[in-house]
C-alpha cells in the first residue's frame, strides 16, 4: 500500500553541518504523528525538507507515492500537502474571512482568473463560512487578521492550513506560547478540524502530544531514534536516555 | 443558506451607485463649470493621470512593488501609439482615434509581458532595483534609436486624421478631454471590479506575506507577472492618451526617472492604502507640476517639503486621512476635532509662510540678485541684503512652529482618546 507520506534517507546540509542525518518514515493514511525532540534536532528543518520551502541534500520524499522532493511549495500543496509554521504566518491586511478565502481559492479551480467576481463564487465563499465556524471566527470575521489576539492568530493559521482540503497536514508547533487552559481548547480543536486526515504534529508539551498522536516520532540530532506508539516510546530506553528523561515520566504521572 | 445575501456581489447597492454616478458626473461637468483653456488643459491630464496612477497602485497598493519604472510603460505606451497615428493618418492602418489609447494600452502590456518577465522574477529591494534598471535602460536606448523615437525633439502627430467620428474630428481641446474622460471612467471601472477578483486578491496576500502564499498553492511571482502585466496595460492607455492629448512623446521626457519618481510619489501622496487615493495624486500632480511651478521656481521643493511631512505623519496619504476621520465621523467624534483643524489650520499658516519667505529670498539671492535684492512675495517687498526680511520671516516660522507644536500635542492627545473610545465601542458591538 502506498503512504501518505513516506521519506527516505533523507538528509540536509548546511555548509558542513548535517542537520538532517538520514531520515526514514512512512507514515500511513490517516495517522496522526507527534515529531518531538529537544531543541535544534532538526524537526523544523525536516518540515521545511517535506514542505518545499528547503531542498534535501539527498534522499527522497514522497507524497500519496510521488517524489516531491525538490519541488516548490506551491506545487507540493497543489498535491495534498498544507502546513502551518511555528511563528504566526498569515495575511496581517486581509480581514479573517478574506484569509480563509486566499488559502481556499486554488484547491476549487479559480486560480489567477481575473474575469470573476470573488463575491460569485458560491462555493469558495461557503467553504469559506463552513471553515470561519471550524475555526470558531465567525465574530471576528472582518476583523483585519492582525488585529486578533494572539490565540485567534493561531487558529486563523490553523484555518489557512487545511482551507485548501490537503489531506496530509504539518503543524509546526501549534500551541507554541499559549497558556494550559488556550492550549487544551486549541488541541480539540486541531483535533476535529483534521479528522480523516494524515496530520504530523511538533509539538512540544508531552502531554499534549502523546494525548494527540497516534504514533510518536522522536527526532534527536537530525535521527528518528524512535517510531512507535505513545506507549511504546514511554517504555523505549533509548528515548528515555537521549531526550526525554524524567518528562515521561510526568507525563504519566500527570494522568494524561 | 441565509449566509448568501451577506457576500453576494451587488454592483448596484446604493453607495456604490451613488459613488460611481458623482464620479461620472464630475467627469462631464467639469469643463463645463471650468471653462477656461488652461483648466480644461488641467482636466485632461488629470484624466489620464488618473489612469495611470491607479495602474501603478496596481503594484504598489495592492501588490507592495515599489517601482521606480512605470514611466516605461507609460513612454512606451505613448510611443506606439503616437507611430500608430501617423500610420493611420497615412492610410497605412485603420485605426479610428478613439481606439488609439487601447494600442497604447496593449503596447504597454507588451512591454509589460516583455520586461516583467525578468522584473517579478523578485520582490522586495530587489524588484525595486530592477524596475529602477530597466527604466534607465529603456530611456538611454530611447536616444540610441532616433528613428523610432525622434531624438531629443521627440516624435510629433496630427490628431485629426481620417473621417470624423460622428461628426467629431477631436481637434478642438474639449473633445479629447470627454475622449480622456470615457477612458478615465471606464479603466477605472475596470481597475476596481480587479481588486475583487481571485487574482486581485491572491495579489493582496503576496504583497501581505509571500511566504505563506507559496503554501497556499500560489506561485507568487506568477501574481507578480500577471498584475504587473495589467498595470501595464493601464499604464500604455494612459500613455497612449497623453500622445492624443499634446500630439508629441518626447523620450528624454517621457521616458526618464523623473516621471517614474513624479508617479510614484503622488500615488503615494495621495494614498495607496484605499482604492481612490492615487485619483487624489493624480489631481494634486497637475495642480503641482501646473500651478505651482507658475507660482514660483522653487516648486518641487515646496513639494519636497510636503512629501516628506506626509510620511512622517500620514504615511498612508490623504486617503486615509479622509478615511480615518470619516470612521471618527461615522462614531459621532468628530465635534471636538473643529476647534483643532482650526487650531492647527491657523498655526500652519504662519509657518508657511515664513519657511516660504525665507525659501524665496534664498533663491532669489542664488538665481536673480542682479535684479537688486528686493523680491515681491505675496505683495510684500522682500529685502535680502536687509536684516528686516530675515529676521521676521525667521520669527514668522517660529512662532508658527511653537503654535503648531502646542497644537499638534492637545491634537495627538485628543485624537488618541477618539481611537480608543472607538475601538471599545467596537469591542462592545461585538459582545453583543
Amino acid at each position: 500500500m502506498t503512504h501518505a507520506l513516506e521519506l527516505k534517507g533523507l538528509r540536509k546540509n548546511f555548509g558542513k553541518t548535517e542537520i538532517i542525518r538520514g531520515i526514514d518514515l512512512a507514515v500511513a493514511t490517516g495517522e496522526r504523528i507527534g515529531v518531538i525532540g529537544p531543541n535544534g534536532a532538526g524537526k523544523s528543518t525536516l518540515f521545511n525538507l517535506i514542505s518545499g520551502r528547503l531542498a534535501p541534500t539527498s534522499g527522497e520524499v514522497l507524497l500519496n507515492g510521488q517524489r516531491v522532493d525538490g519541488k516548490k511549495p506551491f506545487e507540493i500543496n497543489r498535491l495534498g500537502l498544507s502546513r502551518s509554521f511555528q511563528i504566526t504566518n498569515i495575511f496581517p491586511k486581509l480581514s479573517v474571512f478574506e484569509n480563509l478565502r486566499c488559502g481556499v481559492l486554488w484547491s476549487l479551480g479559480y486560480r489567477y482568473t481575473f474575469l470573476r467576481f470573488l463575491s460569485n463564487l458560491d462555493d469558495a465563499n461557503e467553504r469559506t463560512e463552513e471553515l470561519l465556524r471550524q475555526v470558531g471566527l465567525e465574530k471576528k470575521r472582518d476583523v483585519h487578521a492582525v488585529n486578533l489576539t494572539y490565540a485567534e492568530q493561531r487558529a486563523l493559521e490553523i484555518g489557512v492550513t487545511i482551507a485548501g482540503g490537503a489531506n496530509v497536514i504539518l503543524l509546526d508547533e501549534p500551541t507554541a506560547g499559549m497558556s494550559k487552559t488556550e492550549t487544551a481548547h486549541f488541541i480539540a480543536l486541531i483535533k476535529q478540524v483534521t479528522v480523516g486526515k494524515t496530520l504530523l504534529t511538533v509539538e512540544h508539551d508531552m502531554g499534549v502530544v502523546f494525548g494527540l498522536a497516534d504514533k510518536i516520532a522522536v527526532v534527536v540530532y537530525g535521527e528518528v531514534i524512535a517510531f512507535d506508539t505513545p506507549a511504546a516510546v514511554r517504555a523505549n530506553a533509548r528515548v528515555q536516555e537521549a531526550y526525554l528523561g524524567s518528562s515521561v515520566a510526568d507525563a504519566q504521572g500527570g494522568g494524561h | 443558506m441565509t449566509t448568501h445575501q451577506y457576500y453576494r456581489f451587488k454592483p448596484w447597492n446604493i453607495g456604490r451607485y451613488l459613488i460611481w454616478s458623482l464620479f461620472a458626473i464630475a467627469l462631464i461637468v467639469a469643463p463645463l463649470v471650468f471653462k477656461s483653456s488652461l483648466a480644461l488643459t488641467m482636466l485632461s491630464q488629470m484624466g489620464y493621470l488618473i489612469i495611470i496612477c491607479l495602474s501603478y497602485n496596481i503594484l504598489l497598493g495592492q501588490g507592495g512593488m515599489l517601482s521606480f519604472g512605470h514611466a516605461v510603460y507609460t513612454g512606451l505606451g505613448s510611443f506606439i501609439a503616437i507611430h500608430a497615428m501617423n500610420l493611420a493618418s497615412k492610410g497605412g492602418l485603420p485605426i479610428p482615434l478613439v481606439l488609439i489609447p487601447l494600442i497604447g494600452g496593449l503596447a504597454g502590456m507588451f512591454f509589460a509581458i516583455l520586461l516583467g518577465f525578468v522584473t517579478t522574477k523578485k520582490s522586495g529591494t530587489t524588484f525595486a532595483m530592477i524596475t529602477l534598471g530597466i527604466g534607465e535602460l529603456v530611456a538611454s536606448m530611447a536616444l540610441m534609436f532616433p528613428g523610432f523615437f525622434g531624438g531629443e525633439g521627440g516624435i510629433t502627430t496630427d490628431r485629426v486624421y481620417g473621417q470624423p467620428f460622428f461628426g467629431i474630428t477631436f481637434g478642438p481641446q474639449i473633445q479629447v478631454y470627454y475622449l480622456i474622460a470615457v477612458y478615465c471612467f471606464v479603466c477605472t471601472g475596470l481597475m476596481y471590479a480587479f481588486t475583487a477578483t481571485p487574482l486581485g486578491r491572491i495579489l493582496n496576500a503576496v504583497r501581505d506575506n509571500p511566504e505563506r502564499v507559496e503554501f497556499i498553492g500560489y506561485n507568487t511571482q506568477r501574481v507578480r507577472y500577471f498584475a504587473f502585466i495589467i498595470s501595464g496595460f493601464f499604464a500604455g492607455i494612459g500613455g497612449g492618451l497623453a500622445a492624443i492629448n499634446f500630439e508629441i512623446v518626447n523620450a528624454a521626457d517621457s521616458l526618464n526617472a523623473i516621471r517614474s519618481g513624479g508617479y510614484l510619489l503622488f500615488t503615494f501622496l495621495g494614498g495607496a492604502i484605499f482604492f481612490f487615493g492615487p485619483i487624489i495624486g493624480a489631481v494634486l500632480l497637475v495642480f503641482a507640476s501646473v500651478l505651482l511651478s507658475e507660482l514660483s521656481k522653487a516648486w518641487q521643493l515646496y513639494f519636497g517639503l510636503v512629501f516628506v511631512f506626509m510620511v512622517m505623519f500620514a504615511p498612508g496619504g490623504i486617503a486615509s486621512l479622509i478615511m480615518m476621520n470619516l470612521r471618527v465621523a461615522k462614531f459621532g467624534k468628530f465635534n471636538r476635532f473643529w476647534a483643532l483643524y482650526g487650531g492647527l489650520l491657523l498655526a500652519v499658516i504662519p509657518v508657511v509662510i515664513g519657511a516660504a519667505a525665507l525659501i524665496e529670498m534664498i533663491y532669489h539671492i542664488q538665481l536673480n540678485s542682479a535684479l537688486g535684492p528686493t523680491l515681491n512675495f505675496f505683495g510684500a517687498a522682500l529685502d535680502t541684503s536687509g536684516f528686516g526680511s530675515w529676521f521676521g520671516a525667521v520669527a514668522i516660522l517660529a512662532v508658527g512652529l511653537g503654535v503648531l507644536e502646542v497644537v499638534r500635542r492637545r491634537f495627538v492627545r485628543v485624537w488618541g482618546h477618539a481611537q480608543e473610545e472607538i475601538e471599545a465601542e467596537i469591542k462592545r458591538r461585538e459582545m453583543a
